[in-house]
C-alpha cells in the first residue's frame, strides 16, 4: 500500500516537473543568442548609450554605426580603427585643424530613409547644441566630452563632411568613433521625441531593436540591408538581459535560461566550466591601478618610493587569487598592446630591490611610511577590489608602507575621482584605486597626467604636470601619421612605466562564459565586440 | 464605522508626507551623485554642472522637495534620472509584479503559518508542538536570500527544473511558463511570514485553550469543533493584525529575493535606485510603498473592528 502511494506521489510530482522541463527546453530556439548582461537595465536606445562600455558594446555598436569604427575581427592583436560610415578622412596640409570626411554612399537607416553628411551635422547638433531641436540633454551627457576636439563641422555635400577641431587633434578619429548616428527622419516621424524614439530607435547598423522591455529584456534582430556585408548577422535573434547580480548571473547561465554571461565571478568559474560551459577571455586595454597622488605632501613624489612599490607586489600570486584571470602589469598599457614600448624600468615582483628602494629613501623597519587609499567594495571594472587591495597592503607592508584604506561605495567613488586628490571628500587620501578605459590615445594616456585636465577640471586625479609629458602629448595630438603616432603613444608609455607614475599592477581579461552551443565568437582585444560572426549550433 | 475609516484614511496624508521628507532628505544626506548615472565618467565640471541644473540638482533642498512634492500630489512622480522614464509607469510595472509575488508568497505562507500553529497550539509541548516551533524558528532564522540562492542551485542548476531568475517573457499572464517563474521566490519569500505566523498563532492558540471560557464551553458539553470555533474567533483579530504587517511587507518586495531572482519588482527596483542614487525613483517608489503599507494596515485594521466590535469601541 505505501508503495503504491508513494509511485503515485512520484508520478503526480514528475508529471509537472517533465513539463517544466519541456518548457525550458522549448524556450532555447535555434539561432537566438541569449546574453545576460552586467548592467541593471537596457542601455540607452536613442544612439549615445549609457550604462558605459558594455552600453556601447551591446546598444551602441549593435544598432548604430559610427563614423570610424574598431576592427573587431581579430583575437591575437589588438584592435585599430577603420572605415565605418566615413570611407576615408585626412587632414588639411595647410590648416591642421580641418578634417575633411567622405561619407559612404548607399546607406540607408532601419526606417528607409537615406544616410548622408547632413545626418553626421544633425548628429552632433544633438550633442553639442543647446538650442538646436534635436539637441538630447541625455545622449549629450554621454556623448560631448567624447569629442573635446570638436570646435565646428558643417556638411559640404551629401557625401562630404568637414570638421575644425579647436587645435590641430590627431587624436579626432579615436573621438568620433564614440557617436554614433540615429536616423533624423525616425525622430521626425516619433512627432521629435527622444522619449518616442527610446521605444523604436532607428540607425544604421547591423541589428535592429525590435522590441525591449525596461530593466527586463531587449530583442535584437538582423538588420538585412546592412551596408557591410561582411558583418551581416548571423543569429536570428539576438536577446539582452539585464542581470546585474552575479550569482544571478552564473545562475542563469548554468540553468540554460542564457547561453552567454558577461563577466562571471571568478568563484563561480570552478562551477560553471565543471558544467560544461566555456570561459572565454583575452587582454583587453584595461589596467587596475593606484592613481597616486602629486600634490606636495604626497609621498608618492619619490620616485623611489613609486619603484619600490611597484616591485613589492607579486601580481603572480594576485593571479593565483583570481583563478588565472588576469594579466599582470608591466606597465600601464598591457604587455599585448601596440602601444607598450620599451620600457627600461622592469614592473615585476623584486622585494630585495623594493626594500633598497625604501631604505634609499630613508625607510625601513624602524620608520615606517604611512600613507591612506582611497578603494571601493565594487564598481565597474573594478574586478575583486576588496581582496586585491588587502593583498597589495600585505605587499607594501613588506616594504615598510603601512597603509591606511578609506573605503566609499563606487558612485561616490567616481564623483571623489572626478574631485580630484586635494578635494576634501578625499579624506587626505594619497591614492585611488580606479580602474580605466584606455582604448585610445586620450583615454589611455592623455586624460589622467595633462595640466590642463587637473581635477576638477578634467581627471587627472593626482594634479601630476610635468612639462615633458606635456610634450609628449602635443607630440601625440600633432603626430597625424598613423604610424608616426603609435611611435609618440610608444615613447609616452614608456616615461609612465619609467616614471613608475602609478602602482601598475594588474589588466582585466573580460570573462565571458558561454555555453558550447555558441560558436563563431572572436574576442577582440577591445571593450567592443562583434556578434555577426556567432551562430548557435 | 464610516468616521472610524474617514478618520483612518485621513492619517494616511501626514504619514505619506513625512515618509516622503524623511526618504528626501536620507537620499540627500547619503554620499554619491545621483547623476553620476547618466554623465560619462569623465564629464567635465562645467559639463556638470550644466546637468545639475537641467536637473533642478542646484536649487536649494527645501525647494527641491517642494517641487517634488507639489507635482506627486497631482500624481507626478517625475522622470527616473536613470533612465529616463516616468517614475509612475516605472513603479506601477514594479508593484504589479511584487503583488503578483506576494499574492504567491501569502498563498503559501498564510495557511501554512495558521495551519501549523494551530496545530502546535493545540497539542502544546507535545512532539507536533516541538517540531513546528523548529520549523518556525529555522523560517525566521534563515536568511532567505540564502535559502533561495540554494533552492536555484538545486531546482534550477542542478535538476534544471524550474527557471533561476527572471519573471518570465512579457506581462505577467497566469500560464504555466510564468507560474513556473515564481515557484522558486515565492517559496524563499513565504519562509519568514511562515515562521512568524505560526509562532504567533501557536501562541494565541494555546494561551485561548488556556482560558476559562474554553473549559466552560467544554462543560457546557460543546464538541471540540464547537470549541474550536470559538477560539478561532478569539485568535483572528491578532492574527489578522500580524497578517497584514506581513502582507505590508511581501508587498513593498524583497530587496535581496528579487535580487537573487532578478525579480522585476519594487525591491529589485528600489535596489537600482539606490546603487543609482536616483533620487526621483527611489522617492516615488518609497512613497507608493508606503502608502501600500498604510492601506493595507488600515484594510486589516477594519477587518478587525468587523470581527472584534470591542477595537471599533476603543
Amino acid at each position: 500500500m505505501l508503495k503504491k502511494f508513494v509511485r503515485a506521489a512520484a508520478l503526480a510530482a514528475a508529471i509537472p516537473l517533465a513539463a517544466m522541463v519541456m518548457g525550458a527546453q522549448n524556450a532555447n530556439a535555434g539561432g537566438t543568442l541569449r546574453i545576460g548582461m552586467t548592467a541593471a537595465d537596457i542601455p540607452l536606445t536613442t544612439g549615445q548609450t549609457d550604462q558605459g562600455g558594455e552600453g556601447q558594446r551591446f546598444m551602441g555598436y549593435t544598432v548604430y554605426d559610427s563614423l570610424i569604427e574598431w576592427d573587431l575581427a581579430n583575437a591575437d592583436k589588438p584592435s585599430g580603427l577603420v572605415p565605418g560610415l566615413a570611407t576615408e578622412w585626412k587632414v588639411d596640409g595647410a590648416d591642421q585643424t580641418k578634417w575633411t570626411f567622405k561619407i559612404r554612399e548607399g546607406v540607408t537607416f532601419h526606417d528607409g530613409s537615406k544616410f548622408t553628411a547632413s545626418d553626421v551635422v544633425w548628429n552632433l547638433d544633438k550633442l553639442l547644441k543647446p538650442d538646436a531641436e534635436q539637441y538630447d540633454q541625455r545622449q549629450s551627457a554621454q556623448g560631448k566630452s567624447r569629442i573635446p576636439a570638436v570646435a565646428s563641422y558643417k556638411a559640404i555635400d551629401d557625401t562630404t563632411l568637414e570638421i575644425i577641431t579647436k587645435t590641430p587633434d590627431a587624436t579626432l578619429p579615436y573621438q568620433l568613433s564614440w557617436i554614433v548616428i540615429s536616423s533624423k527622419a525616425n525622430w521626425e516621424a516619433k512627432g521629435k521625441s527622444w522619449d518616442e524614439v527610446a521605444k523604436a530607435p532607428s540607425g544604421t547598423g547591423p541589428w535592429k531593436l525590435t522590441s525591449f522591455v525596461p530593466r527586463e529584456r531587449a530583442e535584437l534582430v538582423p538588420n538585412p540591408d546592412y551596408w557591410d556585408k561582411t558583418r551581416m548577422p548571423k543569429l536570428d535573434k539576438l536577446v539582452l538581459i539585464p542581470l546585474p547580480e552575479p550569482n544571478a548571473r552564473s545562475a542563469a547561465l548554468m540553468s540554460g535560461q542564457v547561453d552567454w554571461i558577461e563577466a562571471p565571478a571568478p568563484d563561480t568559474i570552478p562551477a560553471i566550466k565543471g558544467a560544461g560551459y566555456e570561459i572565454v577571455s583575452n587582454a583587453y586595454p584595461h589596467n587596475w591601478t593606484w592613481h597616486l597622488s602629486r600634490l606636495p605632501d604626497s609621498p608618492w613624489n619619490d620616485i623611489r618610493v613609486r619603484k619600490a612599490a611597484n616591485l613589492a607586489i607579486d601580481r603572480d600570486g594576485m593571479k593565483e587569487l583570481l583563478g588565472g584571470l588576469m594579466i599582470p602589469a608591466k606597465g600601464f598599457f598591457p604587455p599585448s598592446s601596440q602601444w607598450f614600448g620599451k620600457p627600461t624600468f622592469e614592473v615585476k615582483y623584486d622585494l630585495p630591490a623594493a626594500q633598497a628602494l625604501m631604505k634609499e629613501a630613508g625607510y625601513g623597519p624602524d620608520k615606517h611610511l604611512k600613507v591612506k587609499a582611497l578603494i571601493s567594495p565594487s564598481g565597474s571594472g573594478q574586478m575583486l577590489p576588496l581582496p586585491m587591495n588587502e593583498y597589495i597592503q600585505q605587499s607594501l607592508a613588506e616594504i615598510w608602507i603601512d597603509v591606511d584604506f578609506v573605503v566609499v561605495e563606487w558612485n561616490q567613488m567616481i564623483n571623489l575621482w572626478r574631485a580630484g586628490a586635494a578635494d576634501a571628500g578625499v579624506q587626505g587620501a594619497q591614492s585611488i584605486n580606479f580602474t580605466y578605459f584606455i582604448q585610445d590615445p586620450f583615454t589611455g594616456l592623455i586624460r589622467h597626467l595633462a595640466c590642463d585636465l587637473k581635477a576638477p577640471n578634467g581627471t587627472n586625479w593626482g594634479a601630476y604636470c610635468d612639462p615633458d609629458m606635456e610634450e609628449l602629448f602635443k607630440q601625440i595630438k600633432t603626430t597625424f601619421d598613423p604610424a608616426a603616432q603609435d611611435e609618440v603613444m610608444r615613447k609616452t608609455h614608456e616615461k609612465f612605466v619609467n616614471d613608475a607614475l602609478f602602482l601598475m599592477v594588474t589588466h582585466d581579461v573580460a570573462p565571458r562564459a558561454m555555453s558550447k552551443k555558441v560558436k563563431g565568437f572572436v574576442q577582440a582585444q577591445n571593450w567592443f565586440q562583434n556578434f555577426s560572426s556567432i551562430t548557435m549550433e | 464605522m464610516l468616521v472610524y475609516l474617514l478618520r483612518r484614511l485621513l492619517y494616511v496624508c501626514p504619514v505619506a508626507i513625512g515618509v516622503s521628507a524623511i526618504c528626501f532628505m536620507l537620499v540627500h544626506v547619503a554620499p554619491g551623485d545621483p547623476l553620476t548615472a547618466i554623465m560619462a565618467v569623465d564629464a567635465t565640471a562645467q559639463e556638470q554642472e550644466a546637468m545639475r541644473a537641467a536637473y533642478g540638482l542646484d536649487k536649494p533642498l527645501p525647494t527641491q522637495y517642494v517641487i517634488w512634492l507639489g507635482k506627486a500630489v497631482q500624481g507626478d512622480l517625475g522622470k527616473s534620472i536613470a533612465s529616463g522614464r516616468p517614475v509612475a509607469g516605472e513603479v506601477i510595472g514594479a508593484v504589479q509584479n511584487s503583488l503578483v509575488l506576494a499574492f504567491a508568497a501569502s498563498l503559501i505562507a498564510f495557511p501554512l503559518g495558521i495551519f501549523l500553529g494551530f496545530l502546535a497550539g493545540y497539542f502544546r509541548d507535545s512532539w507536533i508542538d516541538r517540531a513546528v516551533t523548529t520549523v518556525a524558528i529555522a523560517g525566521v532564522s534563515l536568511p532567505n536570500y540564502w535559502l533561495g540562492i540554494v533552492l536555484v542551485i538545486i531546482f534550477s542548476v542542478t535538476l534544471g527544473w524550474l527557471p533561476a531568475m527572471g519573471a518570465g517573457d512579457g506581462a505577467w499572464m497566469w500560464d504555466f511558463t510564468h507560474l513556473s517563474h515564481i515557484i522558486l521566490p515565492a517559496i524563499t519569500l513565504s519562509v519568514v511570514p511562515i515562521g512568524i505566523v505560526a509562532r504567533t498563532m501557536r501562541a494565541l492558540v494555546g494561551e485561548i485553550y488556556s482560558m476559562d471560557f474554553v473549559q466552560a464551553l467544554y462543560a457546557k458539553g460543546l464538541h471540540r469543533g464547537d470549541v474550536l470555533r470559538h477560539v478561532v474567533r478569539n485568535a483572528a483579530p491578532t492574527g489578522l493584525s500580524v497578517m497584514g504587517i506581513q502582507l505590508g511587507y511581501l508587498l513593498g518586495g524583497s530587496i535581496l529575493i528579487e535580487t537573487v531572482f532578478n525579480w522585476p519588482g519594487t525591491g529589485f527596483l528600489l535596489s537600482n535606485a539606490i546603487f543609482q542614487r536616483d533620487l526621483p525613483l527611489l522617492q516615488g517608489t518609497i512613497l507608493v510603498l508606503a502608502l501600500f503599507f498604510v492601506l493595507v494596515n488600515l484594510t486589516v485594521d477594519v477587518a478587525q473592528a468587523i470581527i472584534d466590535p470591542r477595537i471599533k469601541r476603543s
